[in-house]
């Protein structure tokens, strides 16, 4: 049962991917949408499997690790897979109405998408430091092609400066990966972690995580290395960027998250963690201020995305040298902004795209009028942002309090502020939107009416993430299926 | 000084030098080849410095034969993009910004 799971899992993604190199757009979407079925109903049965029978080591094709390709299936990454699946199939059928197929290098975004689908995948359930970086750089190399898709100079720009910025990260990564092998002669994550316990000087490992978190955190676009996300985010076809906001950049931040659960209680110290804490609350305030400033409605999108990063890195000083259950609240309260930021800023990206589809202009002043238009993409805007500034019952809302519980029971009070304070200002944001397009101008009486059906798409993305709030102990009961340590 | 640590010491002069250059050059193939020595360094720390068991471990050799093969493909897609923005823009660096104007200099 779980080789069929894995084969669909792993092998599928890669199959359409080199298949859908040979098709023309119109194939490519048909084929895709069996994917998206597969991928569905994979994920769904690994999370039935592990309900059943917990979570498992799986050896790829039967060797085992070093040489072999060792992978951890547990209920984390069981959760994300399902995110995945949800997320990508959202964006993959909104691009398939959204990009015009009579464009000859629409065709493509298929083998891109399922590429970086494939990556995606591969991280969630790699179990060993350097398939997580193969995992890393396929995710980037098709990001950065998605990214120049359609091949505008601008769009060349953003995706050389995000293909620089995602290549010296990955690099920075491997680099504290070579450290740690010359050290431990080992690859495994779990048994690295095993064998920094048993140490004597672990903070002799410390340059190795040291350049593991920067050369992630550049590839998270944490601040003040987030230079490169705004511009590949905001050029990028509305889509795309729903993709990547909402899933490439997790994928480093998850696997910063495990490396620090795993390894960071030793070997970090308290300084480092509080440091990583301010970086991401100076990412909120910073982000969120700049995307009130941005005068382009998918720059406005992007710069949030910068400043919603920010919160993820609460997770460091929280799970710090804090008492289990503080650290357990702290883990559940940032899954569930990784969740519930990817569905609202995916919906956010495909209503936005919506909304410039209409308007035929990039600017937020254009936006005079829509409200009339096309009430229901604008409502789905305002859903997304909803949870971005966490009102209840959002998800962003259940993320932010169990954060805010966490930040009490650690005696870390300042993060409260950050956390109240970062709603207020992507709240300033949300309504600049608002208030554009509810201005009436005379000039402008006609808007082209996109198809109703990219409409549903980012509905259905903007309600998922408004629901995560009320389903919050669901979705944490599948993150918190036990685990077998066999090895 | 034991074998393992030179080649490591190597490699991370070499590392440094790649990431003033990535820094420091405008020109975007030099960015380019700068990440690529960057790359090779990386590789030399992990084969070097994994030297346990009386000669070298054949472990990272295979881990750097992917990685090589990882660098090469993202080289080629970096020189694609490279020769294109170049067609578009007649530019061969960045400008500052990413809505800034392109007064870049044609070479």
């Amino acid at each position: 049962m779980s080789n069929w799971l894995m084969a669909g899992l792993l092998f599928t993604p890669l199959a359409l991917a080199t298949t859908s190199l040979l098709l023309n757009f119109r194939q490519g979407r048909a084929l895709a949408w069996l994917g998206m079925v597969l991928q569905l109903l994979v994920s769904v049965g690994l999370r039935g499997l592990v309900k059943q029978e917990g979570g498992f080591y799986y050896s790829l094709a039967g060797w085992d690790a070093p040489l072999g390709i060792e992978l951890r299936v547990d209920g984390l990454a069981v959760t994300f897979l399902l995110l995945t699946t949800l997320v990508a199939s959202g964006c993959g059928i909104h691009a398939g109405i959204y990009l015009k197929p009579d464009k000859p290098w629409q065709r493509y975004f298929w083998p891109l998408y399922w590429f970086l689908w494939a990556g995606l995948n591969t991280v969630w359930i790699g179990g060993d430091l350097f398939n997580l970086y193969v995992g890393l750089e396929l995710i980037s190399l098709a990001a950065v092609g998605l990214v120049a898709l359609g091949g505008q100079a601008e769009a060349l720009r953003a995706a050389l400066r995000y293909l620089l910025a995602a290549l010296l990260g990955s690099m920075a990564y491997l680099l504290g990966v070579a450290l740690i092998y010359g050290q431990f002669g080992t690859l495994s994550l779990a048994e690295v972690a095993h064998q920094v316990r048993l140490m004597d000087q672990a903070e002799l490992m410390r340059p190795a995580l040291v350049l593991m978190l920067v050369g992630l955190a550049l590839k998270t676009a944490l601040f003040p290395l987030h230079g490169w996300l705004p511009p590949a985010h905001g050029i990028a076809k509305s889509p795309v960027s729903a993709l990547l906001s909402a899933l490439v950049v997790k994928a480093s931040f998850y696997i910063a998250a495990r490396i620090w659960l795993e390894a960071g209680e030793v070997v970090a110290t308290q300084w480092m963690a509080q440091l990583i804490g301010a970086l991401g609350a100076a990412a909120v305030i910073w982000g969120s201020w700049l995307a009130w400033c941005q005068p382009r409605l998918k720059q406005v999108v992007a710069y949030s995305s910068v400043a919603q990063i920010g919160y993820l890195f609460l997770l460091f000083p929280l799970t710090f040298g804090v008492d289990a259950s503080t650290s357990l609240q702290a883990q559940q309260g940032i899954t569930l902004q990784v969740i519930s930021h990817a569905l609202a800023k995916s919906a956010m990206f495909l209503a936005a795209g919506n909304l410039i589809l209409a308007v035929g202009n990039n600017r937020v002043d254009a936006l005079a009028g829509v409200s009339h238009f096309l009430p229901f993409s604008l409502f789905s805007f305002g859903l997304a942002g909803v949870s971005l500034m966490g009102l209840p019952p959002s998800g962003g809302f259940a993320a932010k309090w169990m954060l805010l519980q966490a930040s009490m029971a650690s005696g870390q009070w300042w993060w409260i502020l950050v956390l109240v304070g970062g709603g207020l200002l992507s709240a300033a944001y949300v309504f600049r939107i608002y208030r554009a397009s509810f201005l009436e101008r005379d000039e402008k009486d006609h808007f082209y009416h996109p198809d109703r059906r990219l409409e549903v798409v980012a509905m259905l993305l903007a309600v998922a993430s408004l629901g995560l709030g009320l389903a919050g102990s669901q979705v944490l009961s599948v993150m918190a299926l036990p685990f077998e340590e066999v090895q | 000084m034991s074998t393992p640590l030179l080649y490591a010491l190597t490699g991370v002069v070499l590392w440094g030098i790649g990431l003033l250059g990535l820094v420091g050059l405008r020109h975007l193939l030099r960015k380019l080849l700068a990440l690529n020595l960057i790359g090779s360094a990386t590789f030399l720390i992990l084969v070097g410095l994994a030297q346990h068991h009386n000669g070298p471990d054949p472990v990272p050799q295979a881990l750097v034969l992917t990685g090589i093969v990882v660098s090469i493909a993202a080289t080629a897609l970096g020189v694609v993009l490279i020769r294109r923005y170049f067609h578009l823009t007649g530019c061969t660096e960045l400008g500052n910004g990413a809505e800034g104007s392109k007064e870049d200099r044609a070479p």
